[in-house]
């Protein structure tokens, strides 16, 4: 399939959440084309698809919208924005507006998104773990990780590990491993330890403007309470929601994803690259990094930079890259989808990758390797199939496993 | 109807509970206080009465833990008073403490219906809701799901729980006290925008009571639970794993 040339829009402020009059302004630019319709991977089971949903809100009947089960079934893949002619924000600014909406009317909740939203209130993650745990993953990691009120001094890097990272086992490993590569590349790096919250990106998904805004005033206190030089993140959706949104908030930082980070030492990280990998691999953009980010090539120069990897592309790639059904905020609304969609996202990109012949899928997306191999094994192909974050796969070949 | 709702704090067990040097009560040190999850369906439920037929929601907590946080969510959730209750008291109260100070001041027939969380975390106890009713010498109803207003505003139709899955549907005499086990929907949600603006603009009374004649609970020990041997993991095959199982229940003598 070839790839589809669309440069990323900015998110802007003036689109968020926006009242449901000024959306109905912005949303006039619609010509009605319905290229964000034919190309959602979801619109077959929302009760108004979203160029249905534009002109129910032209005609001033946004309230059926509102209380119909579309709000709840965007995996927020930004396959519409991206092909969009008008360039309207619909997965990261109709969606957003219409479950503030809800939220607004008083009505219902999933209710794994509710308790997400609550714990992330009370406790700055939406796993409701504690925020005093929160860079207990790092006991292990074998290397030093220190906390930045602990140096007392600048640094280079602020590494922002994000709440799945800190919390969730399997990708605590993954944690590890990137602490592990940081200290062997030499970088002066420091984490926030408890002080570190959710930077935000699934509350605006979610709608929740005033989380939303809670997280990042807070966020931009913390960070200028201490120097450093740029920021370094491992989550796509905290990238995001730094590099677009954060600015208009009075946040100016240098923000990189991992990936880039990464990429731009390949000269320091080759020679050390000496584990043979002799796999072939496929790797899986994720939706925040690639579409929304344009993210595409650093990811692949890691891959390509591991001695004995071939890498493969799937039949859906780069900008056409079939979501995982998961990112950010979807997580929450897992369950409430799958009530209603039969055919999992994760299934048919995990097919996707086995008709590659592939051996390894890649990711650089925490939401994604427990989400792909729980596809794995439901599609059958548990044993065939490897998921491996970039970082595991450049600290096992780095020895450092 | 007018609908009075008790609201109790109880630690969040998200931080995981330590006992003091004193061995009598809970290290307070990294300890949060929450809603009372019961009381949070009372007033869930409260709240879907007084949307059906009107009326007005008042909740009540004593002042402990973060019990101010609780009432100003509860009035915006859509609560029309908020009062905290401070009986000049640093230790807990037990439920006849609290049970005597609430009487006091929800008697008079000011409330058709007083709502409470069927019991709470803390200690299990699940009497307040009774020693209120008993106090003011009203009906009293528990493990209550669900409760609609009948159309004369003189009773209500509660389900109430049995075990073994069983529910019946009573019709309570008002006014009363209901121990609420669950609300017919879940507790709602709050726009923490919302939440904000009424922590801005909201008024959380302050009542000041005297000191309950019931003195607060006298703990002598609080202990964590003892750990048992742990569990026996059975290995190998289904043959084999059926055999082991068999013969352990033999030797507990659960066969017959």
């Amino acid at each position: 399939m070839g790839t589809l040339q669309v440069s990323p829009i900015p998110d802007k402020p003036s689109v968020f959440f926006p009242e449901i009059a000024s959306a109905e302004d912005k949303f006039r630019a619609c010509l009605q084309c319905g290229v964000c319709s034919a190309s959602c991977p979801m619109a077959k089971a929302m009760d108004f698809p979203p160029r249905k949903a534009v002109k129910m809100l032209m005609e001033g009947r946004f309230n059926e919208v509102v209380e119909s089960n579309t709000p709840w079934l965007c995996v927020s893949c930004h396959t519409c924005a991206a092909r969009c002619p008008s360039k309207l924000q619909i997965s990261d600014g109709l969606f957003p507006a219409l479950r503030a909406a809800v939220m607004a009317g008083g009505k219902p909740l999933p209710s794994d998104l509710q308790k997400a939203l609550q714990n992330t209130y009370l406790y700055g993650n939406p796993m409701g773990e504690s925020p005093r745990k929160r860079a207990d993953w790092a006991k292990t990691a074998g290397v030093p990780v220190p906390r930045i009120s602990q140096l007392r001094r600048p640094v280079d890097v602020l590494w922002i590990v994000e709440c799945s990272p800190s919390f969730d086992p399997r990708n605590q490993e993954v944690s590890r491993k990137l602490a592990r590569i940081l200290n062997t590349l030499g970088v002066d790096f420091a984490i926030l330890g408890h002080e570190e919250r959710c930077m935000g990106d699934c509350e605006w998904l979610a709608g929740e403007r005033g989380l939303f805004e809670m997280h990042i005033e807070r966020n931009i206190d913390i960070f200028n309470k201490y120097r450093f030089k740029q920021i370094l993140l491992t989550d796509p959706h905290a990238y995001r929601a730094l590099r677009n949104i954060y600015p208009s908030m009075g946040g100016v930082f240098d923000v990189q994803h991992y990936t880039q980070f990464l990429a731009e030492r390949l000269d320091q990280l080759k020679p050390l690259l000496k584990q043979k990998l002799n796999a072939t691999v496929t790797y899986h953009d994720s939706c925040c990094l690639g579409r929304k980010m344009s993210i595409y090539d650093g990811p692949r120069a890691l891959l390509q930079a591991l001695p004995g990897l071939k890498l493969v592309e799937m039949i859906q790639n780069r900008e056409s890259s079939l979501c995982c059904g998961g990112g950010s905020v979807t997580v929450f609304l897992d369950r409430f989808i799958q009530e209603r969609v039969k055919d999992r996202l994760a299934d048919q990109r995990v097919e996707q990758a086995v008709a590659t012949k592939a051996e390894i899928l890649a990711v650089a997306c925490p939401y994604e390797p427990s989400r792909f191999e729980d596809a794995v094994k439901i599609t059958g192909h548990e044993g065939k199939l490897m998921v491996c974050d970039i970082i595991e796969m450049l600290a096992n070949s780095m020895g450092l496993a | 109807m007018n609908i009075a709702v008790l609201a109790k704090q109880v630690p969040d067990l998200v931080e995981g509970l330590e006992i003091d040097p004193s061995g009598k009560a809970l290290d307070v040190n990294y300890l949060r206080y929450i809603l009372s999850e019961s009381d949070d369906h009372a007033l869930e439920q409260a709240l879907l009465l007084k949307e059906k037929v009107g009326g007005r929601v008042e909740v009540f907590a004593l002042n402990q833990g973060e019990a101010r946080e609780s009432l100003v969510a509860a009035i915006a959730k859509g609560a029309d008073r908020a009062v905290l209750v401070d009986a000049g008291l640093d230790s807990p109260l037990n439920n006849h403490a609290a049970a005597q100070i609430f009487a006091g001041l929800l008697g008079g027939g000011l409330f058709d219906l007083i709502l409470t969380g069927v019991r709470a975390i803390d200690d299990l106890d699940g009497s307040l809701g009774g020693l209120v009713a008993g106090s003011l010498d009203l009906p009293y109803a528990a493990l209550i799901r669900k409760a609609e207003a009948d159309g004369d505003g003189k009773t209500v139709i509660v389900q109430k729980e049995y075990p073994g899955g069983y529910a019946v549907e009573l019709v309570v005499r008002l006014p009363a006290v209901l121990g609420i086990q669950a609300a017919e929907q879940p507790p709602r949600y709050v726009p923490i925008s919302r939440l904000r603006q009424v922590m801005k603009t909201a008024t959380v009374e302050e009542v000041s009571v005297a000191p309950p004649s019931q003195q607060p609970l006298d703990v002598t020990c609080l202990f964590k639970p003892e750990e048992g041997a742990g569990a026996v993991m059975i290995s190998g095959g289904a043959q084999e794993a059926a055999r082991q199982i068999m013969s352990l229940l033999s030797e507990r003598r659960l066969l017959r």
